[in-house]
């Protein structure tokens, strides 16, 4: 850590006080976010919400793009360097879900409020949490709800961003809802794709003793987990999602399987997903099902490198604030910007619960804590403690 | 007034009044003071978002209203440390004017807020709103803030921004259409323009309210909408469309006893206004039905609408006020 960090490092706790103050705006942001759904593709609404929050602050050229990102520049003394601030704006949730949110003076609870209604409402108060401390940046700060990050939206909202911006970003920083100590500064590689089964309307059921979609792709399941996984470079495959079947008594005709490989190798993430591939191609062969592999989406692995100064300084600050730091390579938006060899770090903000439950919850006590941590990142940023030299 | 002409007149939408910036300057032009009252029992599920929402959006953000008042008539739950936590005033409607004694119902709270709460206008809201945003402020004190001659702002739920061209029914609950809206057409006919009398959010100007007496029960809206309609006509009202309101179902044994309540209130104001001449008293017991397998049973519910007299009247707060004894 270069030593021009000191001073951030002592200013922590004191910002950690003067944001206690700011808590409630963060809050009924978060509350009226979370409550406007949002699912992949379908984030309009809560872009113009942010939007709307970013204009009242009075940014400078908010807009909502052609992908549905929410965009606002918060303009720094000098203007020479720019910082993105992102987060996600969609959820995994339907919009059919009931997405109201229950606060309690220890908790706030709510489908999709960690994530990612909390990083939400933290960009669209970002202003007024940076105007409570007194920090003013000479770097402009751009802050971006993006869209079509989760599932099939494959992070297309922040790539259009960073095709598009037509300045260079410094660095940038995600904002996540949870868990408060998540350093996130690289990428592993990852394949996320489904099977999909079909048996053909002409099929003769008596004729071949079929089982039916459940019982083959039971089997072609079996077959993945047989796949042997490499100890080094880690890899893992996800089973993350079945569909099948209608009732109790009807043999049933298709079924699909969502899935997720993950390998700090992309040559190991591709050669597994040949594997599954295969294994599809088999299966048609031996039942007269039509089994398919689609590719859904891809990352490829990298990142900047853990001694880096943006990361050195990331785990001082939660260090200073009494937070373990863990460091967890990711599949999201910072993964876009490492493909554009921006350095970026995604943190997480508060503790919480149930994950991807309609019961997810957030912890109100940390946040306090989780502001300061992006305080003092912008600072260590725009104060160029955070670059290598 | 005809009142297809009054509703166009007098109904909006709270989009209307969406322009805080606006409605803030003209707040300030206009030297008003809005006070925020929550009448609770037994909320602690969603008090807190109320406060929050209503405290950062409409005090901090926008600075809309002077005062949030979470006024709680004895809850067993945490209802009043969670909105006290997220920084709302609040009080035990028994200690409050303690010399006037303590009643039971939502309307004792909405009457002794009069007494504690120190804005011209005073906006009630109930607290079991699930859906809750600031429109439900806005859109209720815009009529009051850009209409001197309007003190009475009622809310109702819709959704007209998405209708289609055609007709859809539009209306109150089970309560109003059943029982309010037919009594208002025989008795009242111009209140049945209020397209949800039974809502129980709505501004009103203090001059208004320390004028007219207080149902503690379930007939304060209903007394309400008659005593300021004899006192002052249609021209008085308007009414706010805030969109949808989630909240908790009721029960039709419990909606039962709400109507009581609303007839007794009724009743009331009939014979008062020489509509109707009876004398003697109502009974105040409603009698509902439940069965045990083949045996079925009466269930006694004593309901007395109790009633506050207008607030002008009561010595403490004139003198609260600087209002000569009477």
């Amino acid at each position: 850590m270069s030593s021009q960090c000191g001073p951030i490092l002592d200013s922590l706790n004191e910002y950690v006080r003067q944001l206690e103050g700011i808590r409630e705006a963060v809050f009924s942001t978060m509350v009226m976010v979370n409550e406007i759904p949002a699912p992949t593709f379908k984030e309009l609404n809560r872009a113009k919400f942010l939007v709307d929050r970013f204009s009242e602050l009075e940014m400078l050229n908010t807009s909502i793009d052609e992908k549905g990102n929410a965009i606002g520049i918060l303009p720094g003394r000098t203007g020479d360097n720019d910082i993105l601030v992102t987060a996600h704006l969609d959820s995994v949730f339907d919009n059919t879900i009931d997405h109201t949110v229950t606060l309690k003076p220890n908790v706030a609870i709510g489908p999709g409020i960690g994530d990612n209604s909390l990083g939400v409402a933290v960009l669209g108060t970002l202003p007024l949490i940076l105007r409570r401390i007194g920090l003013e940046l000479d770097s402009n700060l751009v802050l971006l709800g993006s869209t079509r990050s989760l599932g099939k939206g494959n992070l297309e909202g922040i790539r259009f961003v960073l095709n598009n911006y037509k300045r260079p970003l410094i660095s940038a920083l995600c904002l996540e809802g949870i868990k408060i100590g998540r350093l996130s500064f690289s990428s592993i590689g990852m394949l996320r794709g489904e099977l999909t089964y079909k048996i053909p309307e002409l099929y003769d059921w008596t004729k071949f003793n079929s089982v039916g979609a459940i019982v083959d792709m039971n089997d072609m399941i079996n077959r993945i987990l047989e796949i042997p996984l490499p100890r080094k470079p880690k890899s893992t495959i996800v089973l993350g999602q079945m569909e099948a079947g209608t009732s109790y008594n009807t043999l049933p005709t298709k079924a699909r399987l969502r899935f997720e490989i993950r390998s700090e190798s992309d040559e190991i993430v591709s050669s597994l997903a040949s594997r599954i591939n295969y294994l599809a191609e088999e299966m048609t062969s031996k039942t007269g099902a039509l089994v398919k592999f689609n590719k859904i989406a891809l990352r490829k692995s990298g990142g900047t490198e853990f001694s880096h100064p943006l990361n050195n300084i990331g785990r001082n600050i939660l260090n200073q604030l009494g937070i373990s730091p863990r460091i967890t390579p990711s599949t999201s938006e910072v993964t876009a910007l490492i493909d554009k060899g921006i350095p970026a770090l995604t943190i997480g903000l508060t503790d919480g619960e149930n994950g991807g439950d309609l019961e997810e919850s957030v912890f109100i006590e940390p946040i306090s804590k989780g502001l300061a941590q992006l305080a003092g990142l912008l600072r260590a940023i725009d104060e160029e403690c955070s670059k290598e030299h | 007034m005809k009142i297809n002409d009054w509703i166009r007149e007098n109904t909006y939408h709270h989009s209307a009044f969406a322009d805080l910036k606006t409605l803030v300057e003209q707040k300030k032009t206009s030297g008003l003071t809005i006070s925020l009252c929550i009448p609770t029992l037994n909320e602690e599920k969603t008090i807190g978002k109320e406060v929050v929402i209503f405290k950062s959006e409409m005090m901090k953000r926008y600075p809309i209203l002077d005062e949030i008042a979470v006024v709680d008539s004895g809850s067993a739950d945490r209802t009043l440390e969670v909105a006290s936590s997220f920084g709302a005033d609040t009080y035990l409607s028994a200690e409050i004017l303690p010399g006037e004694g303590s009643k039971t119902g939502k309307g004792e709270n909405l009457w002794k807020a009069i007494y504690q709460l120190k804005g011209d206008i005073i906006v009630y809201i109930d607290a079991d709103i699930k859906n809750i945003h600031p429109r439900f402020v806005y859109g209720l004190i815009g009529p009051l803030i850009f209409r001197p001659e309007v003190s009475y702002v009622k809310a109702f739920y819709d959704r007209p921004l998405t209708f289609s061209d055609s007709i859809r029914p539009s209306g109150g609950g089970r309560v109003t259409e059943i029982l309010t809206r037919p009594l208002f057409s025989v008795f009242f006919p111009e209140l049945t323009a209020i397209i949800q009398p039974l809502s129980g959010e709505y501004a009103v100007r203090r001059s208004v309210l320390e004028t007219i007496s207080f149902p503690v029960g379930y007939g304060v809206e209903t007394s309400h909408l008659i005593d300021v309609y004899q006192k002052h006509g249609m021209k008085t009202f308007a009414q706010t469309d805030l969109d949808q309101r989630v909240h908790r179902n009721q029960e039709t044994r419990d909606l039962g006893k709400m109507s009581f309540g609303i007839i007794q209130t009724f009743l009331r104001r009939l014979r008062r206004h020489g509509i109707i001449n009876s004398e003697g008293d109502y009974p105040t017991v409603l009698r509902q039905f439940q069965a045990h397998d083949d045996l079925y049973e009466t269930i006694e519910w004593n309901i007395p609408e109790y009633e506050r007299p207008p607030m002008i009247t009561i010595p403490e707060y004139r003198k609260a006020r600087n209002l000569s004894p009477n």
